[in-house]
């Protein structure tokens, strides 16, 4: 059997680009960079205990693997040793908790505004940071109260027109159902019939804090919801980065999950905005776009990289008149899913972030764009600015928030006002 | 010898040879109270010793056709794993019957490990192929043996230590220019500095020549013949482990049958044959090749893995009657020689032979027979003292330098990043070695020994040594360019994939940077 992640490491020639690129050994000694935790200490592991703790310190935000020239697969190499060291030691509670969403979302949603006011409180977030290990200023949602797909249950789209199926994520369905009402409401204005499955975690979480087993439950459990559709021949898209990209790729090279479902509903995975491009590719997106004279700043997210796309939410919304979007060239916000939450990590998470944040705030602009939910919340929190998802944009470009979608304006993540 | 005004030392016992057969002498008589000193013509473990594979025979690869050597190699398996903890790894070990080979020898070999005491237990092969997931997935039996890792420079280096601990001397870079006879009598030797090119006399009461494959030249110089043959053996080290056990072919002993971790890399082995001097090691394309088939066997995929270097040692192979046509058909037990005995010379014993595992048993043999020229036999406690380093019996583990740096890796700054080398143990090292060469700091870190093989820390090395002082910029520049020769002769017969990128880029860094050939010396 070939290994193919762990074989890697013999096509690295030590030239050290991916240093240059680490954000997080930039700022903290705790991490010691991705040559030196990936291709360097993985020829250190054998069949024994796991010795390297600092390993857990890598964010996982993929750039190393990105920017290899010599196709290391860095992240992958530092994201198993994660494992393998949570596997013998035991994963932490606080990691357990904060890697399940839907158990958060679960819980968090019928109670909204007590969990929001929680949250959001400065008394109880000291607690919750002294006790369960959550930074207290680490940047929170807000729950929507009712979820996406309770929303979506009564909406009727066209019946007879193509179909494409939406894979929400967690974050949509919980925090920004309103998102998910625009990515239907565009892709329904383009002429698609919108399926949106019943569908839980992708098991990312899970897999970046080190639990393996349960992380391929949830992605088996996803897979099999979605291969139906998948098989039928649909696209499924998603306006989680991330999430898309644990179907796309990493179920399979980071889980090292052989599957023909899983590889069937990964080559039908595309994120919202390459599956727009492609359709203005072939002529098919509906370029009625309306005046959108604003000046945004756009943070592509690091795992946007792993899609091997490009930036498409910029190539989509140079489609829109007197829309002005700034292209930053800072490559990581520093949240990385979960990791600028824990509290040994959110000042590491916030310096990471902190060129991004000044450059943001250097376009004077209220408003900022990124396609990753975590990352929007990060934005928020650090560069205090209203971040939306790219398909906001597009949205109110194609004037869809002047045909009859209330409340559908300004859903972007709040800068985070903490009370108390 | 006509020079009298040169200096001479006094000793009980002179040893000639710095492998793990002499250093292992010189500490036996030592620990025994005898006055020693050691001399090496070049550096400890440059020989037989540090260019072996590194395994510690359980016996298993002798249990067939080597009786007597498989119950040595068990035993001192045994002794060294509590002795020289520090310098093994308890890898375990595995003999596998691949396609290519005769799964019927399985109970021959079975067979042959009950009657020399060899502990073997047959496992299934889904057992086998869980515990070695890149092995073959058509071999057809498997066999657990307690075979490990050992690390050859630390053993010499911790045999030397204990003896200087005792007393001894240990003279590396001292060659033998001849040996003193007087009468029927060894009675010293006319040695060099081969630094300083200083000569003088070590006068001592018994002579003990350990010097492995080059003894038949040491004998010549009293007159004396010793039939020792070179056996070449042919290695290639791997960028990192493919398996995490010892795992031999289970068939009788032939050329690419052992694949071992050692250290960061693993090692496969070997080749056999005879070469006229063992300083002429010529490393053929052919042989490469078999031991990358070979390889591919036993691992598929292995001709894809990157190799980093290749090297070629030479087993001293005693014959003592007619020539036989194979060196694998001589005996891997030692031999000692009394040549008081053989040729009327008293004071001068030859121990060759045998094999790294039995060391320590070839050396209490001659110090046991050294002890009757000495006046008495004393005890052997090598079987039951530590070896320097190893005092606390705690086992070497393969993550020992990644755990060294933590909680902060990058407290320190990092010298050579494939083998996890600080400035503070190389600066450590140039001051305890007492050395300017690179070459002895490599074999007492692994500097330059991973898979850049000294692309980026040697010019660091280099820098470092010569900011110490003891080497001037002619002789840092000199020392860098030696160094880079010597390991290109090894780099340049495996030449491909990964490591060709590397070297490419290391031909950057050494000929487009720093113009190395042309640096002032």
């Amino acid at each position: 059997m070939n290994d193919f992640i762990r074989d890697s490491l013999d096509h690295c020639v030590k030239c050290t680009i991916c240093e240059t690129y680490c954000p997080v050994s930039q700022v903290t000694p705790m991490f010691p960079g991705p040559k030196y935790a990936g291709p360097q200490a993985e020829r250190y592991r054998g069949a024994g205990k796991s010795v390297d703790s600092s390993v857990d310190y890598c964010s996982g935000c993929g750039i190393c693997t990105q920017v290899c020239p010599q196709d290391v697969k860095i992240a992958e190499i530092n994201s198993r040793a994660r494992a393998k060291l949570w596997e013998q030691r035991g994963v932490p509670l606080r990691n357990q908790m904060i890697a399940r969403p839907t158990v958060i979302g679960r819980l968090g949603t019928p109670v909204a505004p007590l969990a929001n006011w929680a949250l959001h409180n400065r008394a109880v977030r000291g607690i919750v940071q002294s006790i369960v290990g959550i930074h207290r200023d680490a940047p929170m949602p807000s729950f929507a109260g009712k979820t996406f797909q309770k929303r979506s249950r009564n909406h009727r789209g066209p019946s007879d027109a193509p179909a494409v199926v939406y894979f929400h994520g967690c974050g949509t369905n919980y925090y920004e159902p309103l998102v998910g009402e625009m990515v239907v409401a565009v892709l329904e204005h383009n002429g698609f019939r919108v399926i949106v499955p019943e569908q839980d975690c992708c098991g990312l979480p899970l897999q970046s804090n080190g639990n393996f087993p349960a992380a391929r439950t949830y992605v088996r459990r996803l897979v099999d919801r979605l291969v139906p559709h998948a098989r039928a021949g649909l696209p499924i898209v998603s306006n989680s980065t991330s999430c898309g990209l644990m179907l796309k790729r990493e179920a399979h090279e980071i889980l090292g999950i052989e599957d023909e479902d899983l590889k069937i509903v990964s080559e039908s995975m595309y994120d919202l905005c390459e599956f727009l491009l492609r359709l203005h590719e072939r002529g098919q997106l509906r370029t009625d776009f309306g005046s959108l004279p604003l000046t945004v700043p756009y943070h592509a997210p690091c795992q946007q990289r792993g899609h091997g796309i490009g930036k498409p939410a910029l190539d989509l919304l140079a489609l829109v008149p007197d829309l002005h979007m700034i292209e930053l060239d800072v490559d990581c916000c520093g949240i990385a899913g979960t990791y600028g939450l824990k509290k040994e990590k959110y000042e590491i998470s916030m310096a990471v972030g902190k060129r991004l944040f000044s450059d943001i705030a250097a376009t004077g602009s209220e408003l900022a764009a990124c396609d990753s939910e975590t990352c929007r919340w990060q934005i928020a929190h650090g560069a205090g600015v209203t971040a939306v998802h790219p398909i906001e944009l597009l949205y109110r470009a194609y004037g869809l928030d002047r045909q009859g979608q209330r409340d559908l304006v300004t859903t972007g993540t709040q800068p985070a006002r903490v009370s108390g | 010898m006509q020079n009298t005004s040169m200096s001479s030392l006094e000793a009980d016992v002179l040893v000639i040879g710095g492998g793990s057969t002499g250093a292992g002498v010189a500490r036996d008589a030592a620990l025994r109270g005898f006055s020693t000193i050691l001399v090496e013509r070049r550096d400890l473990a440059d020989g037989t010793t540090g260019r072996f594979h590194g395994l510690l025979h359980s016996g298993g690869r002798y249990a067939v056709k080597d009786p007597s050597a498989a119950r040595e190699c068990i035993a001192e398996n045994r002794i060294l794993r509590v002795t020289a903890a520090d310098c093994i790894e308890d890898t375990g070990g595995m003999f596998v019957s691949t396609p290519w080979d005769d799964p019927e020898y399985g109970d021959q070999f079975l067979e042959g490990c009950r009657a020399t005491g060899v502990p073997a237990e047959e496992i299934p092969v889904a057992e086998a192929l869980r515990r070695e997931p890149r092995v073959n997935p058509g071999i057809r039996r498997a066999f657990l043996v307690p075979d490990a890792s050992l690390d050859p420079w630390k053993l010499v280096w911790g045999c030397a230590r204990s003896a200087e601990e005792h007393g001894a001397r240990i003279l590396p870079y001292h060659r033998v220019l001849d040996l003193e006879v007087d009468g029927e009598r060894v009675v010293g030797a006319h040695i060099r500095n081969q630094r300083s090119g200083e000569e003088f006399r070590i006068h001592a009461t018994v002579v003990i020549n350990a010097a492995g494959a080059w003894a038949g030249q040491i004998a010549e110089l009293a007159h004396c013949r010793v039939n020792v043959r070179a056996g070449m053996g042919l290695m290639i080290a791997m960028n990192h482990r493919l398996v995490q056990m010892c795992v031999n072919r289970c068939k009788r002993p032939a050329d690419g049958d052992i694949l071992l971790p050692l250290r960061t890399a693993c090692v496969i082995g070997t080749t056999d044959v005879f070469v006229p001097d063992p300083d002429e090691t010529e490393i053929r394309q052919a042989d490469i090749d078999l031991l990358l088939d070979e390889g591919e066997k036993l691992v598929p995929g292995f001709r894809q893995a990157r190799a980093l270097h290749a090297w070629a040692g030479v087993r001293p192979l005693f014959e003592d009657t007619a020539a036989v046509a194979e060196t694998r058909d001589v005996t891997r037990s030692h031999a000692l020689l009394d040549h008081s005995s053989r040729e009327g010379v008293a004071g001068f014993l030859t121990i060759t032979g045998g094999k790294t595992t039995t060391f320590r048993l070839m050396a209490e043999a001659a110090v046991d027979a050294a002890c009757q020229q000495l006046g008495g036999l004393r005890p052997c406690t090598t079987a039951e003292v530590a070896l320097a380093g190893s005092e606390s019996h705690v086992p070497y583990r393969i993550g020992n330098r990644l755990a060294a740096r933590e909680p902060l890796p990058q407290a320190e700054e990092i010298i050579c990043e494939c083998e996890l080398i600080t400035r503070s143990m190389l600066e450590e090292t140039i001051r305890e070695r007492d050395t300017t060469s690179l070459d002895d700091i490599r074999r007492v870190l692994r500097l330059a020994m991973g898979p850049c093989q000294g692309g980026f820390c040697i010019y660091r090395a280099t820098g470092i040594l010569h900011q110490g002082g003891k080497v001037d910029q002619a002789d840092a520049n000199r020392g860098l360019l030696d160094f880079l020769e010597e390991r290109w002769k090894g780099i340049h017969p495996i030449l491909h994939g990964d490591q060709l990128r590397q070297a490419r880029l290391d031909d950057w860094i050494f000929q487009g940077i720093l113009d190395v050939e042309h640096l002032p010396a």
